[in-house]
């Protein structure tokens, strides 16, 4: 298992090269020059020429490319064009609000998608089957900024109180740090729920169908141990690998809350920084993104050795 | 049990010669049978149908044009001459909102039709050559679908500029890794059938055997999973739109109406937040339903295969 990971994480040095490429040349495709956005904006050189020269742009780019990947090697990101604080800084700060949002989200799809997707499979098409299938394809259906935008308007108009859009840090205040999270985590799990749902309901029936279980059956095993031991633990495969997808999609859907509930995450960063064609914080959010992605893979890859004993690496 | 013996008849009619005067009968009786069978999935067809009927009727359908800003109506609430109310520029949001129709509608179908078709011939070529190519392919669309959605469309939009047609492109090109990966899965399968062998052994050509031979054994999961994109597209496009990557103002989209400096009058007009918002969720559900009804009854395989891009 330990050759394996080491293996594994050898394997990603090539692919996070490639990624890095692609993540350092596609911001520097977007029309439009920051050079002339910030002589615009503000005056911050004499002309073109003496601000592209200030910000080290008028180098060619592979130079451009190989002293930025020296300084990532380093565990330096570059600094922002615009603020010219640091990105690696920046992200400190910014990173930890996205990844609790995002792991709150990620806590609530699954503890709501596994008990009701196991409860609509062992009851299959009775009243509460239904009843959980209906509301997965709700739960598909609903964007997740409307519901988002109800959840800060409707309060508002009915009682008076919305939700917190001001961000508290947890220096501040610790219980309004942590409760000014749930909602919009919660908002953005409903969506994942619901496709994680529906997988666990489809998996599991078709699990509970085998011959294994049958005899498990036989032999007279209680329902819960059937049910969980023998159906559920084999089922989970297909449901881990979606989970690892949710959790890209989960990392890139944070920006949509961020933005509503005033939360200055690390998405909301990189989404200003696109409009402001800021560089260097594209191409370090994008690299620890896809490096986060990496290690997730590598994590689903291990658990599934956990779920099923055959796998052995 | 009924289920098989209803597809068994079903099977039977379509096999005997048909004249043609009769064909629309046919098509009304298949309509009742999957009516009958799968109710949530006509009611998903009956939503979609209004959807496409509303967005070509757009300009009758509507009572003000998109743009048009009425003196005295400001943030007025829905009554009998507004429906759905007015905005907060004295637009009335019921024609809005059937405009907005047409932008869901054209890029739903738009995005579908590029991401079916290049994930197609995708997906036929890998599964039929197999071997160096379909693993390089793989790998390409392994690294492709691992960055969070969000972030490559918001990359490709901020590089193409906003305007409908590269929203079509944008969304068509995501989706097609997806469902070149489904169609893959379909091809494999079809491929181990003898009438391919046959096919090869009298000397059909690579192409001819793809077009006439494949192509017609996954049009199903083809067609199932255009279904299910449609509504996953429109989605998307209105989570865009919202962020200010859609449909340049004043053309009203869903998403856009939910975004912008209205936001601030959301709370003295709640309506100018909910009309927009059902109507998004109204379609994709239609969309939804009638890709789940469609899947069961054209092919099972697919159960648990998606409802929303990854």
């Amino acid at each position: 298992m330990r050759k394996y990971v080491a293996g594994r994480l050898l394997v990603a040095i090539p692919s996070l090269l490639i990624a890095s490429f692609i993540v350092f040349s596609l911001p520097r495709l977007l029309p439009g020059d920051v050079v002339q956005l910030m002589l615009e904006e503000r005056a911050y050189g004499k002309d073109l020429d003496d601000l592209r020269a200030k910000l080290g742009l008028d180098r060619p780019i592979y130079q451009q490319y190989v002293s930025w990947l020296g300084q990532v090697v380093q565990g330096h990101l570059g600094e922002s064009l615009w603020t010219k604080r640091p990105v690696t800084e920046e992200l400190g700060r910014r990173l930890p609000v996205s990844l609790k949002l995002g792991a709150l989200a990620l806590v609530f799809s699954v503890s709501i998608a596994l008990p009701i997707g196991i409860l609509a499979a062992v009851r299959q098409d009775s009243l509460s089957d239904y009843l959980a299938r209906s509301l997965a394809i709700l739960g598909l259906s609903i964007p997740g900024f409307w519901l988002a935008t109800m959840a800060v308007t409707l309060p508002a108009l009915w009682w008076n109180w919305s939700p917190p859009i001001q961000f508290t840090e947890y220096s501040t205040d610790p219980w309004a740090h942590v409760t000014q999270f749930i909602l919009p985590a919660f908002i953005l799990g409903i969506a994942s729920s619901a496709a994680l749902m529906r997988l666990t309901r489809a998996t599991l029936l078709e699990v509970l169908r085998q011959d294994y279980v049958r005899t498990a059956w036989a032999k007279g095993a209680r329902e819960r141990s059937v049910v969980l031991k023998h159906g559920l633990k084999n089922a989970l495969i297909p449901v881990v690998t979606v989970l690892g997808n949710q959790v890209a999609q989960i990392l890139g859907g944070t920006v949509i809350f961020e933005v509503i509930f005033g939360l200055p995450g690390m998405s909301r960063f990189l989404f200003e920084a696109i409009n402001q064609r800021d560089y260097p914080v594209i191409q370090g959010i994008n690299l620890l993104i896809v490096s986060l992605i990496v290690l997730v893979n590598l994590v689903v890859d291990a658990c599934y050795a956990v779920l099923d004993p055959r796998i052995r690496y | 049990m009924a289920n098989h013996v209803e597809s068994l008849t079903t099977a039977s009619s379509r096999a005997e010669p048909r004249r043609p005067e009769t064909a629309g009968a046919t098509l009304l009786v298949a309509l009742w049978h999957f009516g009958r069978r799968k109710p949530l999935g006509a009611l998903g067809g009956i939503i979609v149908l209004a959807l496409i009927v509303v967005a070509l009727l757009a300009p009758w359908v509507a009572h003000y044009t998109y743009d048009e800003t009425l003196r005295g109506a400001r943030m007025k609430p829905p009554g009998a001459q507004f429906w759905m109310g007015t905005d907060n520029l004295g637009r009335d949001i019921w024609s809005r909102v059937v405009y907005g129709a047409r932008v869901s509608v054209t890029v739903g179908f738009g995005a579908v039709l590029i991401a079916q078709a290049l994930g197609t011939a995708i997906g036929i070529t890998s599964g039929y050559f197999r071997g160096k190519y379909d693993i390089a392919v793989q790998r390409v669309i392994d690294a492709w679908q691992s960055f969070p959605f969000l972030v490559v469309i918001l990359s490709i939009m901020a590089v193409l500029g906003p305007g409908l047609l590269n929203i079509v492109f944008a969304l068509g090109v995501i989706g097609a890794a997806n469902a070149s990966r489904v169609i893959r899965g379909a091809t494999l399968s079809v491929v181990e059938n003898v009438y391919v062998e046959s096919a090869q052994a009298i000397g059909c050509g690579h192409l001819r055997i793809m077009v006439r031979h494949v192509l017609p054994n996954v049009a199903g999961t083809i067609i199932v999973l255009g279904t299910i994109g449609l509504g996953a597209f429109i989605l998307a496009e209105s989570a865009l739109s919202f962020l200010g990557f859609g449909v340049p103002p004043p053309y009203p989209s869903w998403g856009a109406m939910l975004s912008g400096a209205g936001r601030s009058f959301f709370s003295q007009a709640p309506w100018m937040a909910i009309y927009p918002g059902l109507a998004i969720s109204l379609a994709v559900f239609g969309f939804n339903m009638l890709g789940d009804a469609l899947r069961d009854v054209l092919d099972p395989r697919l159960r648990g295969a998606g409802g929303r891009l990854r």
